[in-house]
């Protein structure tokens, strides 16, 4: 999925309240998803769909259910005891809260980045090294210090820890921690890359440097990313979904959904009313 | 947006997956088999926990249980004049030194009349407990007109009596006899014979014994021929074990039973005969009870007992069981609530022995601990939680209390004895020393208990006071202290019940001797709880054993009961600010 | 006579209180709102005035009083008798006993002389204690309440005094400790180097050698049994016991932690969670107790089931029992730092696909490393120094011997057997428990320390 391939879609007309179906093969679609924190009704009747090789991302005031949704696409909510998921939530059309799925298989084909980054306390290597080591997808040292090397060269990280991979992933700058956690959710080669606020904790260059990272990434990966900048939003990603009270209002390529949105809370929201 | 299709080419790493899946499948399996075996781990360790728990309540309370009751003879007393009063002066003085014990002893030994042998008849005064005096006693002198008349009293049991009867000494198998019986007399040695072979089963047992005898001297004998004995050592091993291979041979010879085997005893025609030989049908024995009459006894109508432990291996001889037994089926054994354990003193005898006096001495310990450590341990926190400067005395003052935590609590004994006893030549024994010790000992825990407490209480609270003109102390005792106090009291509880349950220190100080009277101030000789039950775990007294664990039992409620008003307390007086 | 005292201690003190209080009001005329602090606090800075001077009259005067009295009973026995240190605390205890009325058996005349002038002096020097005291409490009322006035601060100088209170109580704290290390370091310095003292061992006999038996000291003169006080065999067993116990309670405490705290549900840890804390409020006596009772026996029994030959008082009981004891002290230690690794780490590794067995041994538990190891050392040092468990369960003789199966002794069980029952305060023999009990509480010392900082160093790590 391209830029080119948004606007065209945009530019054939559409007439129905939601801007426009995403062109391309679909990566993950969610239907009539609803998530419960004990009592309280955290996402209400939520349908999306998301298209491969994109980035998406999802915008909304804060506590508006954008995190929690993301989390619901690794199961990453399976961990609070009181939350409850219904409806759908498909990858490469498998219902991914079907019993019968395993999570660990799954989670091992959707990477996932923190808000604060959170690398283990270990070396730079084993941080890398962690997930190939743990799913068994290399036999030998050699092809899991190629798997590192090449983590890290994705994440634009090589070059300036080439010299100290044993040194620990704590000692790093805040930027390079990220970008490191970004390089430890790519060494296991998932499909989709969630990312939760992933620049929140960092400062504009640091930021900057994920961003463009961000961007390369999206050739080979499905990425999903939650951001309170809506700049940021608009930066990176193609198609942006605004979420409100734990609705989904509006979803569209990004720039429609900036330039003109179709919701008046959409455009409270990006106009700075409100937020 | 629902009419959307999957027209794209499969992901590359879903293609590689598919290609590997069987690899990938196999590695997952394996790793949910170590997740499995992993969570395993865990439960076994939690279960282990918990059984070690359960087998460490159930062997405590199975061991003294039984202590909490008592075994009394309850049997109609003269009090004879005589005996009791023979000045017929009715003085208090003399009433109270009178020979109660002796008193009691022949009202026992009436019951008995066939027992005439000197030692038989102390064996059977020696049922009763010293303590059966103190009901007569009680009696008389709350009574002085009941001398001469009869009294039906309870007398307690000595500890081996009270043990036979609550299934510690043996056990009693009973065989009705299958066979007509009769007795060659009813007094005296007899010989009695059935008609059916009665105790062919127990002789067979006998006789295997004795050939197994036969075989060890036999290998004996070769072991120390091979090592170089002279030959007439081997030959003395090779005769011995021929005579016991010739007894074990013949199928009916007669053996005979001896202590170290389990007794037989015969009940017919209302007497009892200890057996001391036995052959297949007919045995010899001693009368231990009088036959009626010599006259034969049909089947069923007698029965075989046999005690199950052999006489040498316990305190209790066939006579005594045959006299208690007589006791007991004339309704006469009682089993009451053992009140004395809660009420006396320590004792040499078990039976007589009670908790008292440590409780007392226990609770005179708590007192000065409590009265100490509270006051010391609150001022301290609310000194180094509100007032102490940051610098390196705090500093100090705080490694110290946590190091004072750990130390182990004998050392705190080693200060007890060095500084209280030896310096300031306080008392030996005394409550005082020893609650003195132990509120060192808890101090450090009350401290962090306190100190917890009082920076729980939100600054808020602290800065409104100031607010309104109040000086640093008076926020702090007006308001911040007030409100820390539940925690503060759940620390308190928590050292007080670990102070109730210490012991080393205490040893140290010498709160350890024997003490019968209970304390009545902080300076009398006195024990605590924890120490009596050392002190009892120690003597060889099968009765003290059940002593032990039933004075485990009271200082487990008394920590339960302590542990449980903590946790009320929390949960009571638990604030979220 | 300390009741005495006490008492018009606390008469004085209440006077002084409700004569401050009376002298403010009247100072103020009635108007209290002139005064710069409320009356009672010019009552309890009276009440202040009053309880210094009579508390040190207190803790000295009577002390002093003691001292004096044992010199002038001494004095009446010859030179050579004060100079020997036991004879001297042995007459003493006599003196002391006849003075207070205890029935003696044997009374000498001089003993009786010294008696008489003991309860003399004592007699004597504790009235003029009680006088002093009188003098001072009452002069404190009059100096005190001579300077109430309008603009006196009587709230601020009873909270100077507050204050003073409230660090002389955090003070008891360093005083304990220095006690300790006195009485540890003096007798052990006596132990080793006091010329008064025979049969005493020397530095590296005591550290090297291979034979303890002290016993021997009482009756030397009764056999050739060699008095001895080499530590090794009482560290060897210590170490013994203490590494069986931390053998059952490591992985036992560890894994109850982890499965407590990762795996188990709400009511499963609703019912495990007391049940620890419960074998953690179980006093050691208990647990020797049901050592003997119950696991001795049994480890004899199987033992000598299957050929071994086990002796019932086997390190291996007792080190299991105390195993036990330790087990809630090292999981709830060990929940803590587990617990105090952050969600954010467990959350990186769920998502990357780990199982929660792979995220516990490769993420949680190198995080917590350091937490569990300060937590093992905090409970191999409280296993070193537990006293009771052994004193029950394990043996009294000094075996040197690394067999679980076979009796040892451990530095708890010697302290206990040398200082229970009547000791002589200057024989070697009750001097070296002391330097045991040096050796134990500087090795606690020693690895509490080292565990606090370790924690100290991992708590800086995550806050």
């Amino acid at each position: 999925m391209t830029m080119e391939a948004a606007t065209a879609t945009l530019t054939a007309g559409n007439d129905r309240p939601v801007h426009s179906a995403p062109q391309g093969p679909i990566k993950i679609q969610a239907r009539d998803v609803n998530v419960y924190y004990g009592d309280k009704h955290a996402i209400k009747h939520l349908d999306v769909d998301i298209p491969q090789h994109s980035v998406m991302a999802f915008i909304g005031p804060s506590g508006c259910g954008k995190s929690t949704f993301l989390r619901c696409i690794n199961r990453m909510n399976d961990t609070i005891p009181i939350c409850r998921v219904t409806g759908k939530i498909e990858i490469d059309r498998r219902d991914i809260y079907d019993p019968s799925l395993d999570v660990v298989q799954l989670r091992a084909h959707i990477g996932m980045v923190f808000q604060k980054p959170n690398p283990f306390p270990k070396s730079i290597y084993d941080n890398v090294a962690y997930g190939p080591k743990i799913h068994g997808l290399a036999r030998t040292k050699s092809e899991i210090d190629a798997i590192v090397e090449s983590s890290l060269r994705k994440a634009g990280l090589w070059e300036e820890v080439k010299d100290r991979l044993a040194e620990s992933g704590t000692g790093l700058s805040g930027g390079q921690q990220q970008r490191l956690c970004i390089a430890r959710a790519i060494a296991v080669s998932p499909d989709v890359i969630l990312m939760d606020e992933p620049c929140s904790a960092l400062d504009p260059i640091a930021t900057a440097k994920v961003e463009e990272l961000i961007d390369e990434l999206k050739s080979n990966y499905t990425i999903i990313i939650v951001t309170h900048s809506m700049q940021q939003a608009a930066r990176v990603s193609q198609r942006t979904a605004f979420f409100h009270l734990g609705t989904l209002v509006e979803e569209g390529p990004t720039d429609v959904i900036f330039s003109t949105p179709k919701d008046k809370r959409t455009n409270d929201y990006i106009t700075g009313r409100f937020g | 947006m629902t009419d959307m299709s999957f027209q794209g080419p499969a992901p590359a790493v879903a293609r590689q997956a598919t290609e590997s899946a069987d690899i990938f499948k196999k590695r997952i399996q394996q790793r949910y088999r170590a997740e499995t075996r992993f969570k395993w781990y865990g439960i076994i360790a939690i279960s282990f926990s918990i059984a070690f728990i359960a087998l460490l309540f159930v062997s405590i309370f199975a061991t003294g249980l039984p202590a909490f009751t008592q075994h009394f003879l309850v049997m109609d007393v003269p009090l004879k004049a005589e005996s009791i009063d023979p000045s017929g002066k009715r003085e208090l003085k003399e009433l109270a030194s009178a020979d109660y014990f002796g008193v009691a002893g022949e009202a026992l030994r009436d019951k008995f009349p066939e027992v005439t042998n000197r030692r038989d008849r102390t064996r059977l005064v020696q049922l009763l407990s010293n303590g059966a005096a103190d009901p007569l006693r009680a009696k008389v002198l709350g009574e002085p007109g009941s001398i001469g008349s009869t009294a039906k009293l309870g007398l307690p049991l000595s500890a081996n009596a009270d043990i036979y009867f609550k299934g510690g000494v043996t056990g009693i198998d009973k065989i009705a006899g299958r066979g007509v019986l009769t007795p060659s007399g009813t007094t005296g040695d007899i010989s009695l014979t059935s008609s059916s072979n009665e105790f062919s089963s127990r002789l067979v047992v006998i006789k295997r014994d004795i050939a197994e005898r036969a075989r060890q001297l036999r290998r004996e004998a070769d072991r120390i021929e091979s090592s170089g004995a002279t030959a007439a050592q081997v030959q003395q091993l090779r005769e011995e074990a021929r005579v016991l291979q010739g007894r074990f041979d013949a199928v009916s010879g007669a053996e005979a039973l001896d202590d170290r085997m389990p007794s037989m005893l015969v009940a017919v025609n209302g007497g009892i005969i200890k057996l001391t030989r036995i052959d297949n049908a007919t045995a010899t024995g001693e009368v231990l009870r009088p036959l009626s009459s010599a006259s034969e006894a049909r089947p069923g109508s007698w029965e075989v007992l046999t005690l199950t432990t052999p006489e040498s291996n316990r305190k209790v001889t066939d006579k005594e069981v045959v006299w208690l037994e007589a006791l007991k089926s004339q309704g006469q054994i009682e089993r009451r609530f053992n009140w004395g354990f809660f009420t006396a003193g320590d004792s040499r005898e078990p039976e007589l022995a009670g908790i008292r006096g440590a409780i007392t001495g226990s609770f005179l310990m708590l007192i000065v601990t409590l009265a100490l450590c509270v006051p010391i341990g609150v001022m301290a926190a609310i000194y180094l939680e509100e007032f102490a400067p940051k610098n390196w005395i705090t500093d100090i003052i705080e490694v110290n209390i946590n190091n004072l935590a750990a130390v182990p609590s004998i050392v705190f004994g080693l200060l007890g004895l060095a500084v209280f006893l030896n310096f300031f030549n306080m008392p030996r024994s005394a409550p005082f020393v020893g609650g003195l010790v132990m509120a060192l000992l808890v101090l450090p825990t009350i401290i962090i208990a306190a100190r917890a407490a009082i920076k729980a209480v939100p600054p808020s609270i602290r800065e409104g006071a100031l607010g309104v003109g109040a000086s640093h102390q008076q926020a702090v005792f007006h308001h911040v202290l007030p409100l820390a106090m539940p925690g503060i009291m759940t620390g308190t509880i928590i050292g007080m019940a670990h102070a109730l349950g210490e012991t080393a220190p205490l040893l140290m100080i010498g709160m350890i001797a024997f003490i019968v009277d209970v304390p009545t101030s902080f300076t009398d000789a006195a024990t605590v709880l924890p120490v009596q039950i050392y002190l009892w775990s120690d003597l060889p007294e099968l009765a003290f054993k059940a002593k032990t664990a039933a004075a485990i039992i009271v200082l487990l409620v008394f920590l339960f009961v302590m542990n449980g008003m903590a946790i009320y307390l929390r949960k009571r007086f638990e604030r979220r600010w | 006579m300390v009741t005495i005292y006490l008492t018009v201690f606390a008469i004085l003190a209440l006077t002084g209180f409700f004569a401050g209080h009376r002298r403010a009001i009247a100072v103020a005329g009635g108007n209290t709102r002139a005064l710069h602090s409320l009356p009672t606090y010019h009552g309890m800075y009276t009440l202040a005035t009053v309880v210094i001077p009579m508390l040190i009259v207190l803790l000295v005067g009577f002390p002093l009083v003691n001292m004096l009295a044992g010199q002038s009973a001494i004095s009446h026995f010859p030179a050579d008798l004060q100079a020997d240190a036991l004879k001297r605390a042995a007459t003493m205890r006599d003196i002391v006993n006849l003075a207070g009325g205890r029935s003696m058996a044997s009374v000498t005349g001089e003993l009786q002389r010294a008696a008489a002038s003991y309860s003399n002096v004592l007699n004597i020097g504790n009235w003029i204690v009680v006088g002093l005291g009188l003098l001072a409490g009452v002069g404190a009322i009059f100096l005190a309440t001579g300077r109430i006035s309008l603009t006196f601060r009587a709230r601020n100088n009873f909270e100077k005094f507050v204050l003073a209170v409230l660090i002389a109580c955090s003070a008891v704290a360093i005083l304990t400790t220095i006690g300790i290390v006195a009485s540890v370091v003096l007798e052990t310095y006596r132990f080793f180097f006091d010329p008064a003292i025979k049969g005493k061992p020397g530095i590296s006999e005591f550290l090297f050698g291979l034979d303890w038996n002290p016993q021997a000291a009482m009756r030397a003169e009764q056999g050739n049994i060699q008095t001895a006080y080499g530590f090794v065999p009482l560290l060897v067993g210590t170490l013994l016991i203490t590494l069986i116990a931390m053998a059952v309670a490591v992985p036992i405490g560890l894994l109850s932690a982890i499965y407590l705290s990762e795996y188990a549900g709400p009511r499963v840890r609703a019912f495990a969670k007391p049940a620890l804390e419960i074998l953690a409020g179980i006093p050691t006596v208990v647990l020797g107790f049901f050592a003997a009772l119950v696991i001795a026996p049994s480890i004899k029994g199987f033992g000598e089931s299957i050929g071994l030959s086990v002796a019932s008082e086997s390190a291996l009981a007792a080190g299991l029992v105390m195993g036990m004891m330790i087990i809630p002290f090292i999981s709830s230690l060990s929940d803590d730092v587990i617990n105090a690794v952050p969600q954010s780490l467990r959350d990186g590794s769920y998502a990357m696909g780990a199982t929660k067995s792979e995220t516990m041994k490769l993420v949680i538990l190198p995080a917590a490393l350091p937490g569990i190891v300060s937590a093992v050392i905090l409970a191999f040092s409280r296993a070193v120094g537990e006293t009771m468990i052994v004193v029950m369960a394990a043996g009294l003789a000094a075996n040197l011997t690394f067999n679980p199966l076979a009796a040892v002794t451990t530095i708890t069980v010697q302290i206990k057997t040398i200082l229970v029952g009547d000791q002589e305060f200057d024989s070697a023999k009750t001097l070296a428990a002391f330097a045991l009990g040096f050796v134990l509480f500087f090795v606690t010392l020693i690895l509490n320390y080292i565990a606090l900082r370790v924690v100290q160093k991992y708590r800086e790590q995550y806050d």
